[in-house]
């Protein structure tokens, strides 16, 4: 090594605990690196606290007790407008129903994969496939839902006018969005159940179970942690997109039943969800509501941190499972 | 895993075979469906480009009116017109995703460098949750914030009157750009590649380093010549993955980008990156109410299935790079 710019620092005989750098003795070049590393890390942190602490104080500043019970109503002033009643429950109806398929789908598939994965062709493209649809754009799931929902046949699940099959509801909007939280669900499943070593079925094998009973009572119960983590993550993606919602659910202000039975006119009616509410009350949306929009940003925010701390307890606590 | 169960119990492998059979035939349904999607946009956009050919791609007249003839051609009593030429979107999404991914690959690598190797113990525990978290904040709080901060800054502090004046006669500078688009769109995906970075990094074997550390190679060097080159598979998988989220950005850029059907011109000098445009998938949203009339629905799914087939490629990519990531037993 060459001699460094400023004066080298002395070397301590004994081995340097490390991230002890005597970064001193290094080349200019590598000081210059680690302090741009230096500066992008505390910049990434001085954003990051930027845009948290911001909508935070946008969020206390705005958000009021009777928004949560009010409904949204059109109007031109912040009193006109209401609260976001309808797009909060809407966020949990629409959540809750695609993780109602997705997570039984994407359990079905991470054991298929992980316990079964026979023939092997079906397992790589079904594999390759999954990260696909993990890849895709929602804009693009959604035009698909369309073209599902819009066929007559399916024409119950939403509202129809002489044959002309709107194909907006919450059943179409879940079922598209159930394959945005698949990809998430089947990773977290099989990562789950390849932490459990061979041993583990070994043993129950030997017993005389049958693979079937070692994945139901012994391998799912044990893999609990990733699956809880994968729903979780799923349900926080879900609840986040936007474009789905607008193009499926029709991004309405209020649930819009269609019929007369009391649950299902909802689900088979539009309505909306936070982000769209968000959307429609940014500057450049139809409401132009801010503070409305900065409110339901922040009850959206603190919903994902929810979501994303608990998928971090969670997986910790599996973590701490050891297999000897 | 690789356990065989007892074979000698026929009773017992028939309930197998049975759970095998209806697990697969469940995966099997779900191949079926993206099939279904893949052939159902190609089969939808088909129309627009056979119509228009390879001038899809070309420019030519301003692709706003080009929407709508094409939109009002959907009444049943016209001819259909199909006349698109969608050079501005793509140059526009080309921009937009190609900057922001430039500017968050270079600062995601150097932060996860800080993170795995260089952070104090304390900002590591603080840093990595708040990566995971901005990873999945909702795209429409960044456009929020972009729409009600960034844009306001750009307009009215980064823009001046007299090059606002300038352009006036061709197109209204007023904030919404391609700056405001690239930098909320570089926050938005940094955390998602810092993520996958960081898990990269850390799964490079600590014998490695050591091995280059007990050379007498400073730990900058080291880390950067053997953990970073190492990571390399990881590195371009966190940007496929970042890619592939810009690219399918609808609403975020639908809020900050302008939605002009206009083709930002580097020859411009500075005003360049305060010009407005729209990105496919954005034009796909903003157009999503007009699905009913046929051109239209033709079109906007060509549009659909040039991102369906980049999305495509883009996880060929990411799959082909990461086999010889799975040496290290590391999963991105």
């Amino acid at each position: 090594m060459s001699a460094p710019a400023t004066a080298p620092a002395p070397r301590s005989p004994e081995p340097t605990v490390r991230r002890d750098h005597a970064s001193a003795a290094w080349r200019l070049r590598d000081r210059i690196g680690l302090g741009f590393a230096w500066l992008l890390g505390l910049l990434f942190c001085a954003i990051t606290s930027a845009i948290v602490i911001y909508l935070l104080v946008q969020g206390i500043k705005y958000v009021r007790p009777e928004l949560f019970v009010t409904h949204p109503a059109a109007g031109f002033s912040e009193r006109e407008t209401g609260g976001f009643l309808d797009p909060l429950v809407g966020t949990f109806l629409v959540g809750l129903m695609a993780m109602g398929i997705a997570l039984p789908l994407g359990l079905a598939i991470g054991v298929w994969l992980s316990e079964f994965g026979r023939p092997f062709p079906l397992a790589r493209m079904a594999e390759s496939t999954i990260e696909m649809i993990a890849g895709t754009p929602s804009i693009v799931l959604a035009l698909f839902g369309t073209l599902i929902f819009q066929s007559p046949a399916l024409g119950f699940l939403s509202r129809s006018v002489g044959g002309l099959v709107f194909g907006r509801s919450f059943f179409a909007a879940a079922t598209v969005l159930s394959f945005v939280a698949l990809p998430l669900v089947v990773a977290s499943v099989r990562e789950g159940l390849q932490a459990i070593p061979g041993h583990v079925r070994e043993a129950s094998y030997a017993v005389g179970k049958t693979k079937a009973t070692t994945t139901r009572r012994i391998l799912l119960p044990a893999a609990r942690p990733s699956v809880i983590t994968g729903a979780l993550l799923g349900f926080g993606r879900v609840i986040g997109d936007t474009a789905i919602i607008v193009i499926l659910l029709g991004a309405t202000l209020r649930f819009d039943g269609v019929g007369s039975t009391p649950v299902l006119s909802t689900l088979r009616g539009t309505g909306g969800t936070l982000t769209t509410y968000i959307f429609q009350n940014a500057p450049t949306g139809e409401g132009n509501q801010p503070a409305k929009a900065y409110a339901a940003a922040f009850v959206l925010l603190m919903l994902v941190l929810v979501l994303n701390v608990g998928a971090d307890v969670v997986g910790r606590k599996g973590k701490a499972l050891r297999w000897s | 895993m690789d356990a065989t169960p007892p074979s000698r119990l026929f009773a017992l492998r028939g309930s197998d075979q049975r759970a095998e059979l209806m697990l697969g035939a469940l995966v099997f349904g779900v191949l079926a469906v993206v099939a279904a999607m893949l052939v159902f946009v190609f089969q939808e956009a088909w129309p627009s480009f056979s119509h228009n050919g390879l001038h899809w791609f070309g420019s030519g007249g301003s692709v706003d009116r080009q929407i709508e003839a094409i939109f009002t051609s959907g009444d049943l009593k016209r001819r259909p017109v199909y006349t698109f030429h969608a050079w501005p979107l793509l140059w526009s999404t080309l921009l937009i995703t190609g900057l922001a991914v430039l500017i968050a690959f270079v600062s995601s690598l150097f932060v996860a460098v800080f993170i795995v190797e260089f952070a104090p113990d304390w900002m590591r525990a603080v840093l990595e949750p708040v990566v995971r978290l901005l990873a999945s904040v909702p795209s429409v709080i960044y456009g929020l914030l972009g729409v009600l901060v960034v844009v306001p800054f750009i307009g009215n502090h980064l823009i001046s009157e007299h090059s606002k004046a300038s352009v006036a006669y061709i197109v209204s500078l007023s904030g919404y750009s391609l700056l405001a688009a690239v930098v909320i769109l570089t926050v938005m995906i940094a955390p998602i590649m810092i993520a996958v970075f960081v898990n990269g990094l850390r799964a490079v074997p600590r014998s490695w380093l050591e091995g280059s550390l007990a050379l007498g190679i400073n730990e900058w060097r080291t880390f950067w010549k053997i953990g970073v080159r190492t990571a390399r598979p990881v590195l371009v998988a966190g940007t496929v993955l970042g890619v592939a989220r810009a690219l399918g950005e609808a609403i975020m850029l639908a809020m900050v980008s302008g939605s002009v059907g206009f083709a930002p011109n580097p020859g411009d000098g500075l005003i360049f990156f305060v010009e407005p445009s729209r990105p496919l998938a954005a034009t796909i949203l903003q157009n999503a109410e007009e699905l009913a009339s046929p051109p239209m629905r033709h079109t906007l799914f060509a549009i659909a299935a040039v991102l369906l087939f980049s999305a495509a490629m883009l996880s060929f990519t990411g799959w082909v790079v990461k086999q010889p990531m799975k040496r290290y037993g590391v999963r991105a």
